[in-house]
């Protein structure tokens, strides 16, 4: 029985909140594979943050679960890691001490943390940067620090939330294919939230499409494209424009 | 470009630097750009190049270390009334509701009541925020307290208009949405506009003509004419090549 639930990393169920009488999230249900890379976009004001907060068990939901590795998730026994749109870089510590910070409080081997910790600087082209305290870096690279840090526990579950929204396309193109790279180097499952259609497009597998409140799941699609993707190309820019048309409201 | 556009702001040989940490720093190095009389011209440039500080001066906010500006021809010293500015982070004053940020302006230039109150309305009207002349800022979303600015410094009549990345705290599809609106009043009531952005997608989508500053020290490092009609659809074939084009040419500021 255990090896048919190990199908899925990460199953939701039923995921429902009520604030009072606000219903935000109704009867919201899916999988993600272990590995998988999935984006969820939504109108404005849709409830987006509500369910990331629900994922990363800072809110409780009114019904509903979410599972990992069959069990009811834990964050003392799983690691949810994530990443929000500022900056949350600890300003007292240097860039190498943030990216072992969560490690250190998992308590994990000494030897174990300097190996990750290592691959992820190197992963991230940061050596020159490790002895620097946050203030010294500009936003682009304090997020980066955040990104390297949320990968480096090894995360069950890695969350983010519209990391890289107020970057011009240049930075958030080359950011992205960070995040990519560190993802099919490190194997982690991935909930990616934003606003903007391209970048669900240039990064996922797969593309939750949520409703207005109460938010439920209006469709998922399905991005097989090779990597790295071409924008321009008339696939992108269809599955782009599809999707755009399930929450345009502006 | 067409030789028939009036020139209506000329920047001539402008250079700016900040002493920090008893080191001088040069912000903006040598720019002279002129403006066209009711053009949407869009500044950009990647992060910290000295944008802001570029707007400031056209403002009369920062004095320029050398470098002379004109106003149809003629030379400004410092903050003029004919200019106007919609910031980033919204001043808008907590206190006071839509209607009187939106007066605030004519109010104090000394226009009388009823005259002020109707060229207020006039553009809470245009922003669409009709309805809400009595709502007070923190009753508003983003987008429409940005509209609340909008409509101020227009209610102030000026002849140009300086935005300094009026959507840059605006989420994505809110952006797209003001986008659309700020071309749609533009061309309801055609103003010079110089608009800063770091937003090369914006910056295709609003302007007719681009300018792009190189990083700090601010120096002009190219000027494109943006020929695509309007409203420009952000995925035609053109838009996207233009965009790639202008994404090349710009400097990674990680």
């Amino acid at each position: 029985m255990s090896e048919v639930k190990q199908e899925y990393k990460v199953e939701v169920k039923n995921l429902t909140k009520y604030f009072g009488d606000l219903h935000v999230l109704d009867d919201i249900s899916f999988n993600i594979k272990k590995g998988e890379f999935v984006c969820v976009v939504g109108p404005t004001g849709c409830g987006k943050t509500t369910f990331l907060n629900l994922l990363t068990r800072i809110y409780m939901p009114t019904k509903g679960d979410l599972y990992i590795d069959g069990m009811p998730a834990d964050p003392k026994k799983h690691n949810l890691a994530f990443v929000f749109q500022e900056p949350s870089s600890i300003p007292w510590l240097t860039v190498e001490q943030n990216l072992r910070f969560g490690l250190e409080i998992k308590k994990i081997d000494k030897e174990e943390i300097n190996e990750r910790v290592n691959n992820i600087i190197s992963l991230l082209g940061l050596e020159k940067f490790k002895k620097l305290y946050p203030h010294q870096l500009s936003v682009s690279m304090a997020q980066r620090i955040i990104i390297g840090r949320a990968f480096a526990m090894n995360p069950d579950l890695l969350l983010m939330d519209e990391p890289y929204g107020q970057m011009d396309v240049k930075l958030r193109f080359y950011l992205e294919d960070e995040v990519i790279n560190l993802w099919e180097k490190l194997g982690s499952t991935v909930v990616f939230i934003t606003h903007n259609i391209e970048e669900a497009v240039y990064l996922a597998e797969r593309i939750l499409i949520l409703t207005n409140k109460p938010a439920t799941i209006k469709e998922e699609v399905i991005v097989d494209l090779p990597r790295p993707r071409d924008i321009a190309s008339e696939k992108f820019i269809n599955i782009r424009k599809h999707v755009t048309e399930q929450i345009k409201w502006w | 470009m067409s030789m028939d556009k009036k020139i209506k702001l000329k920047l001539e040989n402008i250079s700016h630097s900040f002493v920090v940490n008893n080191e001088v720093q040069d912000a903006v190095s040598d720019v002279s750009i002129d403006v066209y009389d009711n053009e949407f011209l869009v500044i950009l440039g990647p992060g910290r190049c000295g944008k802001s500080v570029l707007l400031n001066i056209i403002g009369g906010l920062e004095k320029p270390i050398s470098g002379n500006l004109y106003l149809d021809g003629e030379k400004l010293q410092g903050s003029d009334k004919r200019i106007s500015m919609v910031f980033q982070k919204l001043a808008l004053m907590p206190w006071k509701t839509v209607m009187g940020n939106v007066e605030f302006g004519p109010q104090l230039a000394g226009v009388d009541k009823e005259t002020r109150r109707k060229t207020a309305q006039k553009y809470i009207d245009l922003v669409g925020l009709t309805g809400f002349e009595k709502a007070y800022p923190n009753q508003l979303s983003g987008g429409m307290k940005q509209r609340v600015g909008i409509a101020r410094a227009y209610a102030n009549n000026p002849e140009i208009l300086l935005m300094d990345e009026p959507f840059g705290q605006l989420d994505a599809q809110t952006r797209y949405a003001m986008e659309e609106e700020i071309q749609r009043i533009w061309q309801t009531e055609k103003r010079t506009i110089i608009f800063v952005t770091n937003n090369i997608e914006e910056a295709v989508y609003l302007g007719d003509r681009i300018i792009l500053l190189s990083e700090c020290p601010a120096t002009v490092k190219q000027i494109y004419d943006v020929n695509l009609p309007r409203p420009r659809d952000t995925i035609h074939p053109e838009f996207l090549r233009i965009r790639k084009e202008v994404s090349e040419n710009t400097d990674l500021a990680l």
